[in-house]
């Protein structure tokens, strides 16, 4: 019989810990199937993050490390600095990276770390009941900002590629969005293009994947991928914010 | 064995490091230690070792992590505002079994504190410092030729049992000049990742994964046992200490560095007196010498314990006499350092009182 579909190699049998309809098992597909694809899988250390994805190395098989709450870049540079012949990713959300681990992340970036970042951004606090993060759109409800996130209080939403894009030493930013298959397979594009930033040793990559939290969000899968569309896009535009010389 | 040199103690700890096979450092400038980082960046790349100068203490703490978990002999040195962002990284590590060396220069506390030299970190070094039931390895050199043997131990002790070893010095230790005799150079070309590292599982049939997350409390206190268990062979083990003059002594100082160092002199003029003073000094700090303080305390009238804090290590030596004998205490406060004739008639006072 002909093979029409598998998971890729790296893909365990391990049930997820992730929420029914939790974008998180889409943006793993995608990096295990480049890491496939590109002949990374047992060349690879994943540094994964604390929130949602805690458990991630249960579910994506490469040799991994787990971070304290938003270190991962500084982790992935020990690791990277003292082995450069190995492919070190990060794995993080977005309160874990644009929160509590934005200064590791922009000196990571500012540095030219040659790791790769995946950024999900689902506008909230997931694993810990969906409190407010500085993703958080205006006037979101969330349990930590129960009458609307007001710009008074806590500015504005924080829009990190577009922020790390103005440093010299980044070499390929983007953001995609997990909504659509159309958009899926454009995620798939981008993140290869990180993932050959690293492995021509060019310099820092990340791409950020606009997510959803159902759960949280208090809506049907559906209803979040609609969400995305409609609220989230018009904030965080899709596109790649740095391009440079040599990233294919 | 090669020739002495003269050499600072900060630069001595960064040459004996890099003899010993230190491959990375990563580390955040703080005063009196700076030094130590510029050294290192001065040598580091000629040798084709890694230096980098972190964004902060909390992300240099996080890559010596990172590069723990590969197996590498990796150092982070501060002093102890910037060894108290650290903690975070500590805890981590210790629930990890990676190994890594820490080296911290005390400096005046609390708060920013001072520059000066103090020995007030004692509690957070010995007693853990970040959250959980950890212990790292702390050592504590009193003279540069020892800072320079030390540093080596530092390292084969946290390969030996992938700990964290923390060397416990001052800024006065960083900022003197000695001759020192540096042991040879360990060989860095036989180094490999060990079986456990994370650096890709490549041939490896098993991929290695380090976490110190155990979400079900029955694994996480399988885990606490057997860092338990470490933690008793450590004692069992690698327990470290001079004694000075202690044969015939009725009375003994226990100090450690810098005041161990000023008790030597102590020791000297209290002799040339004819009174018969010891010094107990802990060179290891964790695992603590507590039973040869508890066997000393049989032959002694008292314990005169004095440290550069209000009584940190105090307090492990009352619990080794456990009210045996009588243990006074001398400290100076706040990066002040006592003269060895301010310490000996501190003394004197408890022995004149004890007749």
């Amino acid at each position: 019989m002909k093979t029409v579909y598998k998971k890729p190699e790296s893909i365990t049998n391990k049930p997820t810990t992730y929420c029914p309809g939790c974008p998180h098992g889409i943006a793993h597909r995608l990096v295990a199937e480049l890491l496939e694809e590109m002949n990374l899988t047992r060349e690879t250390v994943i540094v994964w993050p604390v929130g949602c994805s805690v458990f991630g190395y249960y579910f994506i098989g490469t040799d991994a490390v787990e971070a304290a709450h938003g270190r991962a870049c500084a982790m992935a540079t020990g690791i990277k600095r003292t082995h450069p012949e190995s492919f070190v990713m990060t794995y993080q959300g977005d309160g874990d990276l644009a929160s509590i681990g934005i200064a590791e992340t922009v000196h990571a970036a500012a540095r030219g770390e040659k790791i790769t970042v995946v950024y999900i951004n689902n506008g909230n606090y997931g694993m810990t009941g969906g409190q407010m993060a500085p993703t958080t759109l205006i006037g979101q409800k969330t349990t930590t900002s129960p009458y609307g996130r007001d710009p008074k209080l806590t500015g504005f939403p924080m829009h990190v590629p577009e922020m790390l894009a103005t440093l010299e030493a980044t070499a390929y930013i983007a953001r995609a969005a997990l909504d659509s298959p159309q958009h899926i397979i454009q995620a798939k594009k981008f993140l290869k293009k990180a993932f050959n930033t690293q492995v021509n040793g060019i310099g820092f990559s990340l791409v950020e994947m606009i997510s959803s939290c159902p759960t949280n969000w208090k809506m049907t899968p559906v209803e979040a991928m609609e969400r995305i569309r409609q609220e989230v896009l018009p904030v965080f535009p899709i596109g790649e914010f740095k391009v440079a010389e040599g990233v294919e | 064995m090669g020739e002495k040199i003269l050499m600072k103690g900060a630069e001595v700890i960064a040459e004996a490091a890099i003899r010993a096979g230190c491959m990375a450092f990563f580390g955040y400038p703080i005063t009196p230690q700076n030094e130590v980082p510029e050294y290192f960046s001065r040598r580091m790349p000629k040798l084709g070792r890694v230096f980098l100068q972190a964004g902060s203490e909390v992300a240099a703490i996080n890559m010596v992590y990172g590069a723990a978990c590969t197996g590498t002999r990796v150092i982070t040195t501060s002093s102890s505002p910037g060894i108290s962002l650290m903690q975070e990284g500590f805890s981590y590590i210790a629930n990890s079994d990676v190994p890594c060396v820490v080296v911290n220069a005390m400096r005046g506390g609390p708060g920013l504190g001072d520059i000066a030299p103090a020995q007030a970190d004692y509690s957070q070094a010995v007693k853990g410092g970040g959250h959980g039931d950890y212990h790292s390895i702390v050592i504590a050199p009193h003279t540069l030729q020892e800072e320079a043997d030390l540093m080596f131990d530092a390292f084969d002790l946290a390969d030996k049992y992938r700990i964290m070893t923390v060397v416990l010095v001052d800024g006065l230790m960083g900022q003197m000049m000695e001759p020192v005799e540096f042991k040879e150079w360990v060989d860095v070309k036989k180094f490999k990742a060990p079986d456990w590292a994370t650096v890709g599982q490549r041939d490896r049939d098993q991929r290695n994964i380090i976490t110190s997350l155990e979400i079900l409390p029955e694994g996480l206190e399988k885990m606490n046992l057997r860092l338990q268990e470490k933690y008793r062979k450590i004692e069992k083990n690698e327990i470290r200490f001079e004694e000075y003059k202690m044969d015939d002594a009725e009375y003994a100082i226990t100090a450690f560095g810098t005041v161990a160092r000023i008790a030597k002199t102590v020791v000297g003029m209290a002799r040339d007196e004819g009174i018969k003073l010891g010094l107990i000094r802990p060179i290891t700090l964790w695992p603590f010498p507590t039973k040869l303080i508890e066997k000393r305390a049989k032959q002694l009238k008292f314990f005169f314990d004095s440290e550069l804090n209000a009584g940190q290590m105090l307090e492990d030596v009352k619990l080794a006499v456990n009210g045996r004998k009588p243990v006074y205490f001398y400290g100076k406060l706040g990066g002040v350092v006592p003269s060895a004739e301010d310490i000996y008639k501190e003394f004197k006072k408890h022995m004149e009182g004890g007749r």
